[in-house]
């Protein structure tokens, strides 16, 4: 039996973390689907068409689906899900919104935020803020799987000619609806995606000094994240929270600045490939995990940073 | 309205958890226990909808062994007013968990359901979910704001790019994020007034729930330990190791 993958996406682009949700598929058989389900998705379709290993697009092209409200798409997706061994989608706020809904439908267990697939049937996850790692053993005849995007590497976006089928079920279960958002909108990289992310925790003070952390982010290219208490605080908003309830990050370089390193926040961050902290209190637990660290006040530090790189 | 949450006993927060030596699971042998944080913020909101009028009555639920009641009666002296404990030997699979709420659901009919997103230490994010499945209820997941109008609520939600807003007919389920309030800690006397509100036990038999084991845990391994490296003098220095021994400049 085949894989269904879900794609991450906005209507109009398909989403990096689709193709981490690929290769992970791609261990667990070598049957791939991708579904494209939203409104007006056909450039979405188009993409998806192209991403390697994959054999097949379905496409839900309905306003049923326009904002992935969990109430429709799960029950579209425990539908098509009936005829597969694995559903699998990325462990993003969507992911994890709409899955464990799937799973219920469908009678079995989600596995949640895998990091890796020992075989078709037995996955490693995170658990206690990543101070544990679970291999467990799925029961189930379909397998309903949501996956940490850091732990896979991307599919390649080209050189797939998957063919493209048009699913006409509609389900609109008319319990819910949307009726607004407010969305960051960044010229950086995304966090989740970023090869360098600078963050910033409590010891930034207020939500302007941020912007010497957003200099540094501009001449590297990087991302912007920040700690939980950052975020509370209403320095910066809370799509930025790095840590065991925001997001999972693991770029090449990771700079904390003013974080103390609470477990939470090495949760999400700790597999990062070099991580350097910037922090006044020699004895602050983000050492621990640092690669470099500088014990300095980050408002000497992170200004001369910025003029040497 | 009556309002139901759900509460978990769980690791405080605060412990860092060790893996036992045969890897059968994490050692949890005289380690301090709590009200896992997420669910703390669901009391305290249910709290403030009877504070203000909106709720009329709150239930409380917690699934697991007699211990949860330690959980239970904290929910209770910060303002619930009664609870419900389902006796099991541990804490069951998700679906198991949502299968018994359902059925209490059934029972106790609710208007809303708050919980927490996710619990801290399964990290599973998952059972609110599947309870809205199981009982075809709308879900408004990951909640930074909750507003109750007129047979709907509006929930405001944490997600990857801000925050999205969303209506949900009632009854419907809510799970709390973290900006969602700051939880109230309780007092003595509410403490001790705690111990004389009705608590209840049920068991899956009575409930007429069946658990089902969907997995099985074959090992609990701790993860690859990073060593702490070294401390720089100075930015010069810091900006050198980037450039030539990490090389990631
Ligand atoms: C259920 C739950 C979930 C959580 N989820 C997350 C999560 O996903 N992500 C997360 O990050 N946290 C999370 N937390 C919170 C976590 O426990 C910590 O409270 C939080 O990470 C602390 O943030 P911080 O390091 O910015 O603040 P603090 O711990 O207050 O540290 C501030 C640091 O800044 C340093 N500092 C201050 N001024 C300066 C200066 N001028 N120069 C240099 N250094 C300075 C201080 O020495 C200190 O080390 C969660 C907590 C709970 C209970
Ligand atoms: N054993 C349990 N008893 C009561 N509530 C639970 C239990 N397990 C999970 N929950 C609720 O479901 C939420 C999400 O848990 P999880 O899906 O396991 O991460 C928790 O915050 C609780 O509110």
């Amino acid at each position: 039996m085949a894989i269904l993958v879900i794609a991450e996406h906005d209507n109009s682009t398909l989403k990096g973390a689709t193709l981490n949700a690929v290769t992970a598929a791609t261990r667990m058989g070598d049957d791939l689907h991708l579904l494209v389900a939203g409104a007006d998705c056909g450039a979405v379709a188009e993409a998806a068409a192209k991403v390697a290993c994959v054999s097949k697009v379905l496409v839900a092209d309905n306003a049923a689906y326009e904002y992935q409200l969990a109430e429709n798409i799960s029950r579209l997706i425990a539908e098509l899900g009936k005829n597969y061994s694995h559903v699998v989608s990325p462990a993003t706020t969507n992911g994890k919104n709409f899955m464990p809904r799937v799973a219920a439908l469908l009678d079995v267990a989600q596995l949640s935020d895998i990091t890796a697939v020992d075989a078709a049937d037995t996955f490693q996850r995170p658990i206690y803020a990543g101070n544990a790692i679970a291999t467990v053993q799925s029961l189930d005849a379909i397998k309903v799987i949501t996956v940490r995007g850091t732990a896979f590497d991307a599919a390649a976006a080209e050189g797939g000619s998957a063919a493209v089928e048009v699913v006409g079920s509609v389900h609109d279960a008319e319990i819910s609806s949307f009726v607004g958002e407010e969305m960051a909108v960044s010229d950086r990289p995304e966090l989740t995606a970023a090869k360098v992310v600078i963050s910033g925790g409590r010891g930034m003070g207020n939500g302007e000094n941020f912007e010497l952390l957003e200099r540094i982010a501009d001449k590297l290219g990087a991302a912007v994240g920040a700690s939980r208490a950052a975020v509370d605080a209403g320095f910066v908003p809370n799509d930025m929270q790095v840590g065991q309830t925001g997001k999972i990050v693991a770029p090449e370089l990771y700079i904390a600045v003013g974080i103390s390193g609470a477990i939470q926040h090495l949760a999400g961050m700790k597999d990062s490939k070099i991580i350097v902290a910037i922090n006044k209190d020699e004895e602050a637990p983000i050492f621990s995990v640092a690669d470099y660290g500088l014990v300095a006040d980050l408002f000497d530090a992170v200004p001369e940073l910025e003029s040497k790189l | 309205m009556k309002v139901l949450v759900t509460v978990k006993r769980v690791i405080d927060y605060n412990v860092k958890v060790r893996v036992k030596s045969d890897n059968t699971d994490v050692d949890l042998a005289n380690v301090k226990m709590a009200l896992n944080p997420f669910c703390e913020i669901a009391v305290e909101e249910a709290v403030r909808l009877k504070e203000a009028g909106t709720a009329t009555e709150v239930v409380v639920v917690s699934i697991g062994p007699k211990a949860c009641e330690e959980q239970i009666r904290t929910a209770l002296a910060l303002g619930v007013d009664r609870g419900i404990r389902i006796e099991t030997e541990d804490s069951p699979e998700s679906l198991n968990v949502a299968k018994l709420l359902a059925k209490v659901i059934e029972e106790e009919k609710p208007e809303l359901i708050i919980m927490g997103k996710q619990a801290i230490d399964t990290d599973n994010n998952q059972t609110g979910q599947m309870l809205g499945a199981l009982l075809d209820m709308p879900q408004g997941t990951f909640a930074s704001e909750v507003q109750i109008d007129d047979g709907k609520v509006n929930v405001t939600r944490e997600v990857d790019g801000g925050l999205q807003t969303v209506a949900l007919n009632l009854p419907a389920i809510v799970t709390t994020d973290l900006r969602l309030n700051e939880p109230r800690y309780a007092s003595l006397p509410n403490i001790m007034k705690a111990k004389r509100k009705p608590l209840d036990v049920k068991n899956p038999t009575d409930l007429g729930v069946e658990l089902k084991a969907h997995t099985q845990l074959l090992k609990v391994t701790p993860p690859e330990e990073r060593q702490a490296g070294i401390k720089v003098g100075s930015i010069d220095e810091l900006v050198d190791k980037l450039k030539n021994e990490a090389k990631v400049l």
